[in-house]
């Protein structure tokens, strides 16, 4: 049972570790796929 | 254990799901060369139009059906063919602002953006509706009943079979089977791949099942933090599978004891107990099928996770068209061009494919487990398992650890 919790917590810690140090990267999913501004045709 | 039998019953499903699922790919493949490869099937006569799609063009459009669109993908304007500025008739360049649209429909329009990334030159991409489609239709369809399919048999076998019990007398004496880190690891592993199920499906079946009786808000809500929870927790899986893989490889490479074990069923239909060593055959093709199926879908994963940095397709596609496989068994040349946005298409599929199999045998092994068959949820619950439990189905690995103990100091037992 022990080892069971332990493998329950440690899933939410590296969860909530990886979104941490994902957004200490500055890195984000959403933003990579948009061209929002500054798009030019032709040339 | 005898999990076997549960195996082969979820890879026949698996595999039936799997032809149905490639029969109905094949289609939308052609489908999503609609935009522009598809070869001219007869000389069309497009003079009435101007070389715009024809009535005929319009009506395959609105079936379904590939329309040929080379003309109009090659139709996109020619600034070194236009006339000069200064001469008669001379334009501001060679294309006008339909070829430009054209240009862009058909993502080859010269675009220069200061976004960077991947993905950011393409601004209309038109591939994406077989794909969206599939994903709504056929995956989200039979991946539901591979799932549902995989329970109902589990549940047959129930009935029929009941608990696999323990044969002989009880010896009330217990063997450590795994130890705290191993049954960490496990459960990293299980806990991390149940929450996984869950929030994908959420994320794969929400808006067909979830909308209806929430309402958008509320599942707006719960598909947020399902996604936040799906994405995070892909790495406790990855760190578990590697840990499970490292624990127990030794264990898992196949020998002779598995060919008797197969031929005898695991003993499953009566005829005794074939004798196994630490993981019978059964449990190797479970463990094989985790780390080969789980490492898959951790690829694709992340490849999806880092959107249009990883793509994995058109690279392997390639490579498949240039052994020749592909054509042999009918599914015409892959497409080895892509833009970034299919790339993510293949990879989502693919990945919630393998999920779906690797899903369905977790199931039965889940069940055989746990209420599937007496004493064998012990050895993931508190490492110890009954004597006579691991003399009936690992008999050779008993056979060990007493050689073990006997070398040990006597009296060792060992404890929790
Ligand atoms: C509530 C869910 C689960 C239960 C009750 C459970 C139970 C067990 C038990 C009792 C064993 C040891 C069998 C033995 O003593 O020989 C085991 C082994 C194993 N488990 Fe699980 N498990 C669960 C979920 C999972 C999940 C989700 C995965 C993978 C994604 C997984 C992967 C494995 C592997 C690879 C092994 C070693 C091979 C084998 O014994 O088949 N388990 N599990």
């Amino acid at each position: 049972m022990k080892a069971m919790l332990v493998g329950f917590v440690a899933i939410a810690v590296i969860a909530v570790g990886a979104d941490y140090t994902l957004d200490q990267m500055g890195w984000s999913a959403a933003e990579q796929g948009a061209s929002s501004s500054s798009v030019r045709l032709g040339n | 254990m005898r999990d076997i039998r549960h195996f082969i019953l979820g890879c026949i499903v698996a595999a039936l799901a799997f032809i149905g699922l490639v029969s109905s790919l094949t289609p939308g493949m052609v489908n999503a060369q609609e935009a522009g490869s598809v070869a001219p099937q007869t000389e069309i006569d497009r003079s009435a139009t101007g070389g715009a799609p024809t009535l005929e063009d319009i009506m395959r459009r609105q079936q379904g059906l590939p329309v040929d669109n080379s003309e109009r993908a090659a139709n996109v304007g020619d600034p070194s063919g236009a006339a000069n500025l200064s001469d008669q008739l001379g334009t501001l360049g060679g294309a006008s602002d339909p070829d430009l649209w054209r240009g862009m429909r058909f993502n080859e329009a010269d675009v220069t953006t200061q976004v960077r990334g991947p993905a950011a030159e393409v601004l209309i991409q038109d591939r994406g509706m077989w794909w969206l489609q599939f994903r709504e239709g056929p995956l989200l369809t039979y991946g539901g009943y591979l799932l549902l399919g995989t329970i109902g048999l589990l549940a047959l076998f129930f009935l029929i079979r009941g608990r696999v019990k323990i044969d002989g007398e009880k010896t009330g004496r217990r063997i450590e089977r795994f130890k705290n880190f191993e049954r960490f690891g496990h459960w990293l592993l299980a806990g991390s791949f149940i929450v996984l199920g869950i929030t994908g499906l959420v994320s794969l079946m929400g808006r067909k099942f979830m909308i209806p009786v929430m309402g958008h808000e509320s599942y707006a809500l719960i598909a947020g933090a399902s996604k936040w929870v799906h994405n995070n927790v892909s790495w406790a899986f990855m760190l578990a599978l590697v840990m499970i893989f490292v624990m127990w490889v030794v264990h898992n490479f196949p020998d002779k004891t598995d060919l008797k074990w197969l031929a005898m069923g695991g003993g499953l239909f009566g005829g005794g107990h074939p004798p196994a060593k630490k993981f019978n055959a059964g449990q190797k093709l479970i463990f094989w099928s985790t780390i080969v199926l789980g490492a898959s879908i951790s690829v694709s994963g992340i490849s999806l996770l880092f959107p249009f940095e990883l793509p994995l397709f058109a690279k392997t596609f390639a490579i498949l068209n240039s052994t020749g496989l592909p054509e042999m068994f009918g599914f015409g040349i892959l497409q080895e061009t892509m833009t970034p946005h299919e790339e993510m298409q293949y990879a989502q599929l693919w990945h919630a494919i393998v999920s779906f199999v690797l899903m369905s045998i977790i199931l039965a092994h889940i069940y055989i487990g746990s209420l599937g068959m007496e004493g064998a949820y012990d050895a993931m619950g508190s490492g110890m398992v009954e004597e006579q439990w691991a003399k009936e189905h690992h008999s050779l690995w008993v056979e060990e650890v007493k050689e073990r103990e006997g070398k040990a100091p006597s009296g060792a037992t060992p404890a929790e």
